[in-house]
């Protein structure tokens, strides 16, 4: 039996801080067998992204290998120089960034960046030879057309060719190990498919060891044989993929596939048992809160609540939106386009579209911040487009927005307390004490300490500012609460709670809900229509069940088989 | 499955003890420690930094003796000078010697710091309101408005700010006093400071809460300075630190020149005109305001190097 390609024993990796040296990586052993595939799973700050920087000796800052071997062949990397190093990066071991926006250099054309990886591994000299196997190595990694893209730069390229030239430049010097970092997570989930279908099938057809670095549960085990399920930088699990996904053994692998979205939306489904239900979100302990979104009560008591608010006026009717947007140069380019839907009081719709689909202007043109070319927006009885001044000031109050990214949308220099007050002291509701006290009721409705009155965003996690922020929303007690990729920028267990507490909320406040996201699973769990948009379109409109149920259209069919993990059985 | 291998860890379906790997609860919140923002973290490492002591103290003496020159000296620094002086050497109560005139050149020394820090903190104030209030409009209105004001700024900014203020000085030469020639060099000087702001504005101004704060129901003028200014400040106090300086500087040049301020007037830029004439017999006439202007200088810059430090939290991570 030949020794296996790649054996990591015991790797501990140490940063330097201000406040002494911090462990990022505690003892993790793993084995990579010749032409296998490896999937290190974990959430933001478990290590996966150090360990696999370390193995290639990429470590940013002041990072270093303090313990244990990386060996290649039998040769330890932990003990390679800078010059031994340079000669493994890319000739043995190839690299797939995560960023396709960033990791390509702007000023330089896309051959000549390709050239260069290919000239530095010394895989071919002399300028025909060198282009010539660029184009092959483009060809390869998908770009049909690379001969003529050559002399093209980045911003010429989607996000999803730029990936797949980094691919190509990873794989250039057919390298036995390749390791891909979030390759795809930047990418919209039909794109994101195709190129791991080819990455796949590339590898497979060049025998290439793959390690993919991902924080997909699903998308792990769909994409890789084995996985490595990693927390506060050691290895709680691992094994094959399937058995894991199927009969999680460490508490930790329990939550995280309790809490993933594509695998949850699957289970219930697939038994449609109150009990998968349960887990599918309840990660600690079945509380009345896990109760509350136990999706088939939640049905039940949601068709009754439908069934009564369908009498009274919907929240939110959109009729024919149409946004355009004059672009220099090019004319005009439709957003949105024709879009009409409505949203009964209660409820939650999802609107549902990858990267360009014109989703978040919708979400735009409801709050006002943006005006509609044409059509109507009714909100409460009250057309938009009339509103203005006092109106739309008072309407301002009745609908709120949480956005996406939990690090922008509070201001850095406003302490918690003034944050949440702010739209009670702009709309100036009751009293310096009152207000306080309003502060303190929000905190306790997102599950928050009150002593956060006096600290300031940086000092919160990504999902403890996002509850900051539906607090902010909640402060004037709106009918309407527009949710644009609010969980979208969190890890998975945060996501499912977070998506838990605005269930509670909405079963508390009788709040409406629009939910624009770009993630069909996420939707499974929160809403009760969707609408799919596509090109500023939206093309498909039914209940979710009916959505995940029977899709009609094909785009719908396509953007549920690219959801990673889905077409994972598990056995419950 | 063909692992043989002496990792300790087989393909077989490996499960971390509990004990070795506990479980915290999701997204638990730390309440310990001191809260913290850019600002207070800013003034922590301030704290810690020699440098920012250092050049605060020397600051505050300067400012002290700009205050009180007569708890420095007992000479006044233009009466009292004897022609049988000139030039002299030091002697008892008269430490650093004498002017070619005769008087005393500590005495000149002292009662010159009120003039050059006057003249900084003026130009400063001016530079900084007009530069914030060209720069904010401009970045967060943008179309028209920051045409107009950018415009406005590239005018004054294309006319070297010292040139300006040798005209102006020169054109109002009856009227030169400590406030016209801050406006001077003011007037011309705000221009780079406008642009940093600007500049920073326009990368704040999008932020999501600028929007949220939109979505409330915040006026347009209220986002402005309460939400976008307050975060695209920091680099414009640390310019303003470094301009008093310039200021000091600038001063010190007209005067040198002769279109700076009148010789009745105490001033370290007039003292070292003067005394060129005597730099080979009588060098500490002019060695000795030079070594006050340098020292005035130096400490307002360097306070704004640690300044600007602070304020960089990568720098602050690099070291």
């Amino acid at each position: 039996m030949s020794t296996p390609l790649l054996q990591v024993k015991d790797l501990e990796v140490a940063f330097r801080t201000q406040n002494g040296v911090v462990q990022a990586v505690r003892g993790v052993s793993f084995t990579l067998d010749r032409g296998s595939s490896l999937a290190i799973v974990g959430e933001s700050g478990s290590g996966k992204s150090t360990t696999a920087h370390a193995i290639i000796n990429l470590l940013p800052g002041t990072g270093h290998i303090s313990g244990g071997q990386i060996l290649l062949d039998g040769e330890d990397l932990a003990k390679a120089s800078q010059n031994e190093m340079e000669h493994i990066r890319g000739r043995k071991i190839g690299f797939v960034p995560q960023d396709p926006m960033s990791n390509l250099n702007p000023v330089w054309s896309i051959g000549f960046q390709v050239e260069e990886a290919i000239r530095a591994n010394g895989i071919a000299t002399g300028r025909k030879e060198v282009k010539a196997r660029a184009i092959q190595v483009l060809k390869e990694a998908g770009l049909q057309d690379a001969d003529r893209r050559l002399k093209q730069y980045p911003h010429q390229f989607s996000g999803g060719m730029r990936q797949r030239v980094l691919i190509g430049m990873g794989l250039a010097a057919n390298p036995q190990l390749l390791i891909a970092d979030e390759p795809t997570s930047a990418l919209d989930v039909t794109v994101q498919r195709v190129i791991l279908d080819h990455l796949e099938s590339l590898t497979r057809e060049l025998g290439t060891t793959l390690l993919f670095i991902t924080h997909d549960l699903g998308l792990a085990a769909e994409r890789a044989e084995q996985l490595l399920v990693m927390y506060k930088g050691q290895v709680v699990e691992a094994g094959p993929s399937r058995e894991i996904l199927q009969n999680p053994q460490h508490p930790y692998t329990q939550r995280l596939v309790a809490a993933a979205p594509s695998l949850a939306s699957r289970r219930i489904q697939a038994t449609g048992s109150i009990a998968a239900a349960e887990s599918a979100i309840a990660a600690d302990a079945a509380t009345a809160a896990g109760e509350a979104i136990d999706l088939i009560a939640t049905a039940e008591a949601r068709a009754e609540a439908l069934e009564a608010a369908a009498a009274q006026p919907p929240a939110i009717v959109v009729e024919n939106l149409t946004k355009v947007f004059k672009i220099r140069g090019s004319g005009d380019f439709k957003a949105v386009d024709d879009v009409s839907f409505q949203i009964r009081r209660g409820t939650t719709t999802a609107l549902v579209g990858e990267s360009g689909s014109g989703k978040s202007t919708v979400a735009k043109m409801l709050l006002k911040l943006e005006e509609a070319t044409s059509g109507k927006i009714v909100v409460g009885g009250k057309d938009l487009a009339s509103t203005s001044g006092k109106e739309l000031f008072a309407l301002r109050s009745r609908m709120q927005p949480v956005f996406q990214d939990p690090y922008g949308s509070l201001n850095p220099l406003r302490n918690i307390g003034n944050t949440i007050a702010e739209p009670l002291q702009t709309h100036k509701v009751g009293t310096k004490a009152s207000r306080r006290e309003r502060v303190f009721e929000l905190l306790d409705q997102v599950s928050l300490p009150r002593t956060l009155l006096g600290r300031y965003p940086n000092e919160l996690s990504g999902g403890q500012r996002q509850r900051i922020a539906i607090a902010r929303a909640l402060a004037l007690k709106p009918e309407i609460v527009i949710l644009d990729e609010a969980v979208s920028a969190l890890d998975v267990l945060v996501q499912a709670q977070i998506l838990r507490l605005l269930a509670e909320l909405q079963a508390e406040l009788n709040l409406t809900y629009l939910f624009i996201t770009h993630d069909l699973a996420v939707v499974r769990v929160i809403a009760d229509n969707v609408c799919v948009m596509q090109k500023g379109r939206i093309v498909e409109a039914a209940t979710t069940d009916e959505v995940f149920g029977s899709p009609k259209e094909q785009y719908t069919r396509d953007l549920l088989a690219a959801i990673p993990g889905a077409n994972i059985e598990l056995g419950a | 499955m063909p692992d043989q291998s002496s990792s300790k860890l087989p393909i077989e379906h490996y499960v971390a003890p509990l004990e070795e790997t506990k479980l915290e609860a999701i997204d638990s919140v730390k309440t310990e420690g001191k809260p913290s923002n850019l600002w207070i973290d800013a003034w922590a490492d301030l704290r810690r930094r020699p440098m920012f002591w250092i050049s605060s103290a020397l600051i505050l003496i300067i400012v002290f003796i700009a205050l009180f020159p007569g708890l420095f000296t007992n000479e006044p620094p233009n009466a009292n000078c004897l022609l049988a002086n000139s030039n002299g050497a030091p002697v008892a109560g008269h430490p650093l010697g004498f002017t070619r005139q005769g008087c005393d050149v500590w005495s000149r020394i002292v009662h010159g710091a009120g003039t050059s820090l006057s003249v900084g903190i003026i130009v400063t104030i001016l530079v900084f309101t007009l530069g914030v209030i060209f720069g904010a409009f401009a970045g967060y209105y943008g179309g028209w408005t920051d045409g107009i004001l950018s415009r406005v700024g590239d005018i004054f900014f294309s006319i070297p700010y010292i040139l300006a203020a040798v005209v102006i000085m020169t054109v109002l030469a009856n009227y030169r006093s400590v406030w016209v020639i801050s406006l001077a060099i003011g007037i011309f000087a705000w221009p780079a400071t406008a642009r940093v702001l600007r500049s920073e504005i326009l990368r704040v101004k999008n932020s999501d809460f600028v929007t949220a704060a939109t979505a409330i129901g915040v006026s347009r003028f209220k986002i402005l300075w309460a939400h976008v200014v307050p975060n695209s400040i920091a680099p414009v106090i640390v310019i303003a630190t470094i301009s008093l300086a310039g200021a000091i500087v600038a001063e010190a040049t007209l005067s040198f020149l002769g279109v700076g301020l009148p010789t009745n007037i105490m001033s370290w830029g007039n003292d070292i005109a003067q005394a060129q004439t005597t730099l080979r017999t009588a060098p500490q006439v002019l060695i000795y305001p030079s070594i006050a202007l340098s020292l005035t200088v130096f400490s307002f810059i360097m306070l704004g190097e640690v300044v600007r430090d602070a304020l960089d939290p990568k720098a602050r991570a690099q070291r």
